[in-house]
């Protein structure tokens, strides 16, 4: 049996039925077309899924859209605003933290709550808080150095 | 020159990347799309009794079940590089089938495919469909597959072996060895690993009928070598009649240059069900069906006279090619790996044998590196152990044995035992900066007081040589390639003065819309925002081998130049007529030809108007500015370097953690030091990733036992440090750019440069050799050996 | 990627959830993060026919100080008890152990019920719970029952609760001014879930230990109490000597079912249990 939701995706509210065993990710995936967030393993590894509900970093793959009724959901797609980067995207790409953008995404999510807990982050706690989302391109240098980047600019 | 080349321009292709507007294969939603699910094997090694597909048939949603029978006059997959035995006879190339009908042969074969409305009916019905197994024994162990009575993955390939292949002078070698003051000898087995690129494949078939024309999308590093093989060796389709698009691809690493079966299913298959058919991986499929990497089993012996200088090497391998014969897999230990033994040291007497094996394994390809890193793996090792066994320092034992400098200009380049003939080198030179830059004086006291306070610090080296930019058709031909090996650009001139550029390179995370585009705008003198770099589509660029062998600039880039200068030389002929000047009396720079000496110019963008809007224009010449080159080049290029590894063992629970690493590494000249940086950073990681981490382990019964995240484990961000990088440049002289290759210096370095650094510092506890990957329990136990012993 | 079909019921109250238990038995399943069962639901290794979401229960997610002890709501992820003031100051422990858990977005939305009532035997909760001799509170139809935590991980993901009941509450002792406690963790590289655990409770008194609590996990088929350490210890001063001494004796209990995989043969999952034993014990002493 379907279930009604109401969920807040970068600002715009969206009605739909669902079935249960629909991930989250699944629905802003393939009901909402919002495809700036990415599925790359199925054990809540990767973190390529990392979305921010209510304001925490969560990986939508292991939630059930239904679990998401009543959320505000931050996706990729929705950082930017009236077209002007948010810090961490203008750090990604200043520093380079990104090759092939697939774990870009998460990887920014992740960066975007850490800074909203911790302005100032050294290296050691940027590295821990972007456990939970892999990049097989960068080595993460350059991923740090976006952060940081990131950091100073909001900072300013 | 312009000033663009050299320069760390920002990535013009990131905004899409940081704004979640990429097109990636599973981002494209098609009107009618249906969607697949591969019902695959659970056993390594079984005969397929029956298969009763009436209750997933049944299932809601389904639209077909296809099975082996469906597709038994269907080609396989081909192989793209044959290899001879020794005696001549051609390697053993069993057929290797879209879905298996009679026996599946490693886990993961492909055994069904069930098309239905969503994903999750599909696979849904793939618990309904009713497949009765007979299991029979496996082998997976490549030293043990050729063994008598080991059970045989083709029933027509004797004791399991593909082919057997040597290289180098056997009876020199052996004559080296038995005339040397030293031996060293070890045995490793340079272990199985996994891609895993983040994005897991992706492939979209689409049938027309209207227009009798397939459009297949796929996760591919070459949609060309995709469309060719599909269409000439599996599916019999006539090319013209087939696009092959590779969007936005989310890493490759190589597990996404070769053909696999879903690519041929669903274009095969959108036919018959007359829709769009997507197939997404999840992971835990690309465990078992991605191409795997490495799987060495080695012995390799290093001979040294009492100076330490190398006399001789020999080794032997026996090479897993899995249970069928991927793209490219009989060139890496043969072409990428037996010729590369010589090194950066001037060994006088080389010889390597190899012995090609099937087992009841995921298939073994090209992954990072692929065959450099395990070549590089057994010599750095080697030459550290004989540093040790001789007394002499790492850093020494290699100074007096590197090659000297060459530029391939002044002086020849360098002939090697193995048959390969090095472009330029200045291997010192990388050693001497590399040492600088981590302080080694100095490090190696702070080794000794560690020491002296129980704490376990070791120094690690790498001194690599990589061949990359593969390379001459004709060379690639004689060794048994089944393709050419060049690229091809088009430029083409708009009649504004913009640029666009088609490449046959393709680009997933490479940056080469930013690289080409320097190139571009550098050698036309115009905006790099008026030039576009176009990759990835059949249907826009002529031809392209694709980008794998850190091959896109050296090859790509190079067809892209000499495309350049092509239009220099027929803007140079319009210009001359334009401004009524001899050619010889103009000059072009910075986007302008000026008649040298007066202030008569005329622009690039005036000149491209005029190639359109032919009034005045050169009589006989044709109309237009744009140009469609190939070019395959004279050699391959040889990046090399120095990495220097530093770590700390914790002798009680055995855990490696890394302090600093530094690579110097000489790729030539560079086009965009912020692209290369990125790609010796993750290559680094990779290796690392192997020395420590990583490993496809298979049980008796052939289950992947690291067959996911959970158990697999590749680096990530708290596992790693910022790493010091820099560079030495030697151009390669043969190429218009002067450019080697950077793709995968880091990964081939690397593994290296981290195991002799734990060895280095477990050496007081007397460990001579540990296998790879360096898990705790591993070191720990090696420790424990010792200490009993 | 995709779990098998399902019903969804969404409980408002703990007792909706136990009228659906009643209602639907073994085919049910609760979700409260869902971090335990969606990926073995997206896996196919777990097909409930109805999944039942508590984490829509009001007031299962708090913190509070209830003078004897510090009650946390089963619904309450591990973030906020990393995070939160009151335990880090009454209770350390537990935010010792929340910190380490899986990953900044896997601590945002698991919940320590989830994980406890799951009891995986890698997870770092069980070993906390045990050392901090915590209660659970299980509510069923007929009201609700406090499960010491001895008896609660009864095997590998085997718990004391009934299909029937809800775990709604733990209940952690606060620790005096002369305890002090540590979680000390090897992770496994790939799943960063325990390889070994080690949680310490130490009380001191006339510079003797008074009361000595260490348990582990990821060493054996449950979390458990290492009584042969405790009593190594008990009424002895905490030196680098008795610590070592003590620690020796880790995970020696022939009754210990040890766990052994790829990454960690027996041998080696034993000896880094002694290993965790002398740190976390040593990172007490020096926090004295």
């Amino acid at each position: 049996m379907e279930i009604p939701i109401k969920v807040t995706v970068n600002g715009e509210v969206y009605e739909h039925r669902v079935e249960p065993r629909m991930l989250l990710v699944t629905f802003l995936r393939e009901v909402l077309g919002l495809t700036g967030t990415h599925v790359g393993c199925d054990t809540s590894s990767c973190g390529a899924c990392t979305i921010l509900m209510d304001g925490k970093a969560v990986k939508s793959c292991t939630l059930l859209a239904v679990q998401a009724d009543g959320a505000e959901l931050l996706t990729m797609e929705g950082l930017a605003r009236n077209g002007e980067l948010h810090p961490i995207q203008e750090g990604f790409w200043r520093e380079h933290g990104l090759q092939c953008g697939f774990c870009t995404p998460g990887m920014i999510m992740a960066a975007y709550q850490l800074l909203e807990e911790n302005a100032s982050p050294d290296e050691k706690e940027i590295r821990r808080a972007l456990e939970g989302n892999y990049c097989r391109c960068t080595g993460y240098h350059n991923i740090v150095k976006s952060v940081q980047y990131a950091a100073k600019k909001i900072n300013r | 020159m312009g000033k663009l080349i050299g320069e760390a321009v920002r990535r013009v292709e990131d905004r899409r990347f940081i704004t979640g507007k990429a097109t990636y294969t599973d981002d494209i939603k098609l009107p009618g799309m249906t969607y697949a699910y591969i019902v695959r094997s659970p056993y390594a090694h079984a005969r397929i009794q029956q298969i009763d597909t009436s209750r997933a048939q049944a299932a809601p949603g389904v639209i077909a079940v296809f099975t082996g029978e469906d597709v038994k006059d269907v080609n396989g997959l081909p192989c793209g590089w044959q290899v001879n035995f020794r005696n001549g006879d051609t390697m053993k190339e069993p057929k290797h089938p879209l879905l298996v009908a009679d026996k599946v042969r490693h886990v993961g074969d492909n055994v069904a495919m069930i098309v239905a409305e969503s994903r999750e009916q599909a696979k849904d019905a793939a618990e309904l469909l009713d497949i009765e197994y007979e299991v029979l024994d496996a082998v997976t162990d490549p030293a043990k597959a050729i063994e008598e009575g080991a059970p045989l993955v083709h029933e027509d390939v004797p004791r399991n072996i593909c082919f057997d292949w040597e290289i180098g002078d056997k009876a020199k070698t052996d004559k080296a060895f038995a005339d040397a003051d030293h031996v060293v000898s070890l045995e490793f087995r340079n272990q199985r690993l996994v891609p895993n690129a983040i994005e897991p494949r992706s492939a979209i078939g689409v049938y027309d009928a209207a227009r009798d024309k397939y459009t297949l999308y796929t996760s591919s590093q070459n949609p060309h070598l995709i469309r060719l093989l599909l269409c000439a060796f599996v599916l019999g389709i006539p090319e013209h009649k087939v696009r092959v698009v590779s969007p936005d691809v989310g890493g490759g690493f190589g597990s996404k240059i070769f053909h696999y079966a879903e690519e041929a299913l669903v274009t095969w298959a959108a036919r018959q069900v007359g829709r769009p058919i997507k197939w997404t991986a999840e992971r835990s499929e690309s465990f078992v069906t991605d191409a795997h990497g490495r799987d060495h089993v080695t012995r390799a012996e290093m001979a040294f006279d009492k100076k330490g200088k190398i006399v001789g090497l020999r080794v032997s391998t026996v090479a897993n090619m899995g249970a069928y014969l991927s793209t490219f897999a009989p060139a890496i230990p043969t072409y990428l790996h037996g010729t590369l033994l010589q090194g950066v040291y001037d060994t006088p007497a080389i010889y390597c044998e190899i012995t090609a094996v099937f087992t009841h394994t995921t298939p073994v390809d090209a992954y990072r590196g692929a065959g450099r890193p395990e070549a590089t793996y057994l010599l750095e090792r080697l030459v550290d152990t004989g540093a040790r066994e001789l007394g002499m320092d790492p850093a020494e034992i290699r100074r007096i044995n590197f090659i000297p400098p060459f530029d391939g200009v002044k002086q020849p380049g360098y002939q090697t035992q193995v048959a390969l003939q090095y472009d330029s080198g200045n291997y010192e030179a990388t050693l001497n900066r590399a040492l600088e830059i981590i302080g080694y004086h100095q490090l190696r006291h702070e080794q000794e007081e560690a020491r002296k306070q129980g704490r376990y610090l070791g120094i690690g080296f790498s001194t690599y040589i990589e061949a990359c930019g593969i390379a001459p058709s004709a060379v690639v031909g004689a060794l048994g390639a089944r393709a050419g090996l060049y690229e091809s650009s088009v430029v083409r001139v708009q009649p504004t003065g913009k640029v666009t550029v088609y490449t046959g390179s393709h680009a997933h995370g490479q940056g080469h819309e930013t690289t080409f585009a320097q190139i571009v705008a550098d050698t036309l003198g115009v905006p790099l925002e008026d030039v576009e770099v176009v990759h990835g589509d059949t249907e826009a660029v002529p031809f392209g081998m694709g980008t794998y062998g850190s091959r896109s600039l050296a090859v790509g880039g190079s067809a892209l130049r000499k495309g350049l200068d092509k239009v220099i030389e027929k803007g140079t002929k319009i210009a001359a007529h334009l401004l009524e000047a001899a050619e010889e009396d103009l000059e072009f720079a910075d986007g302008e030809w000026t008649v040298k000496g007066t202030d008569k110019k005329i622009t690039f963008g005036e000149v491209a108007l005029a190639a359109y809007v032919p009034h005045n224009f050169p009589e006989g010449m044709e109309p237009g500015l744009e140009f469609s080159t190939f070019y395959d080049p004279a050699n391959f290029t040889f990046p090399f370097g120095t990495h220097i590894a530093v770590v700390e063992v914790d002798p009680e629970t055995g855990k490696v953690t890394l302090k600093r690493y530094v690579a110097v590494d000489d790729v030539g000249t560079v086009i965009n030091p912020l692209i290369v940086d990125g790609q010796v950073h993750g290559g680094i990681a990779q290796g690392i990733g192997q020395a420590l981490l990583e490993e496809a382990v298979y049980d008796e019964n052939g289950e992947l036992l690291a067959s996911s995240f959970l158990e697999y484990a590749i680096p990530r961000a708290d596992d790693l440090v910022s790493f010091e990088v820099d560079r030495t440049v030697t151009p390669c002289p043969h190429n218009p750019l002067g450019v080697k290759g950077a793709g995968e210096t880091g990964t081939i370095a690397s593994t290296a440069a981290v195991v002799n650094a734990v060895i280095d510092a477990l050496a007081p506890l007397g460990i001579k050799d540990l296998q790879m990957p360096l898990t705790p329990q591993r070191v720990w136990q090696a420790i424990q050996q010792v200490q009993a012993s | 990627m995709y779990p098998a079909p399902f019903e969804y019921h969404r409980a408002r109250s703990v007792d909706e959830a136990l009228s659906l238990l009643s209602q639907y038995g073994e085919a049910a399943k609760l979700i409260a993060g869902g971090h335990s069962l969606l990926p073995m639901m997206k896996l196919r290794l777990a097909t409930p026919a109805h999944v039942i979401d508590i984490r829509t229960i009001q007031g299962l997610q708090y913190i509070e100080d209830r003078g004897d002890y510090i009650a946390i709501g089963a619904g309450t992820p591990h973030a906020m008890i990393e995070q939160s003031e009151l335990l880090r100051a009454k209770m350390p422990l537990l935010s010792q152990a929340a910190a380490v858990i899986g990953d900044p977005q896997i601590r945002n939305m698991g919940t320590i019920g989830g994980s406890l009532a799951h009891a995986d035997p890698a997870a770092d909760y069980p070993a906390a719970v045990l050392a901090a001799e915590a209660q659970l509170v299980a509510t069923g139809e007929s009201g609700e029952r406090v499960i010491p935590v001895e008896e609660f991980f009864v095997d590998l993901f085997q718990t004391d609760l009934d299909e029937r009941e809800i775990l709604t509450e733990i209940r952690v002792p606060a620790i005096s001014e002369n305890t002090r406690c540590a979680y000390r963790k090897f992770p496994h590289p790939a799943s960063r879930f325990a390889v070994v655990g080690c949680a310490a409770v130490v009380t001191m008194e006339n510079n003797r230990c008074s009361d000595v609590r260490i348990a582990f996990t990821g060493v054996a088929s449950t979390a458990f109490r290492d009584t042969g350490v405790e009593d190594a210890l008990k009424a002895q001063p905490l030196t680098s000597q008795s610590i070592e001494k003590a620690a020796a004796l880790a995970a020696e209990n022939d009754e210990l079912e040890i766990m052994e995989d790829h990454f960690a043969t027996e041998d080696y999952r034993r000896h880094l249990a002694k290993v965790f034993a002398r740190r976390t014990l040593n990172q007490i002493a020096s926090a004295f």
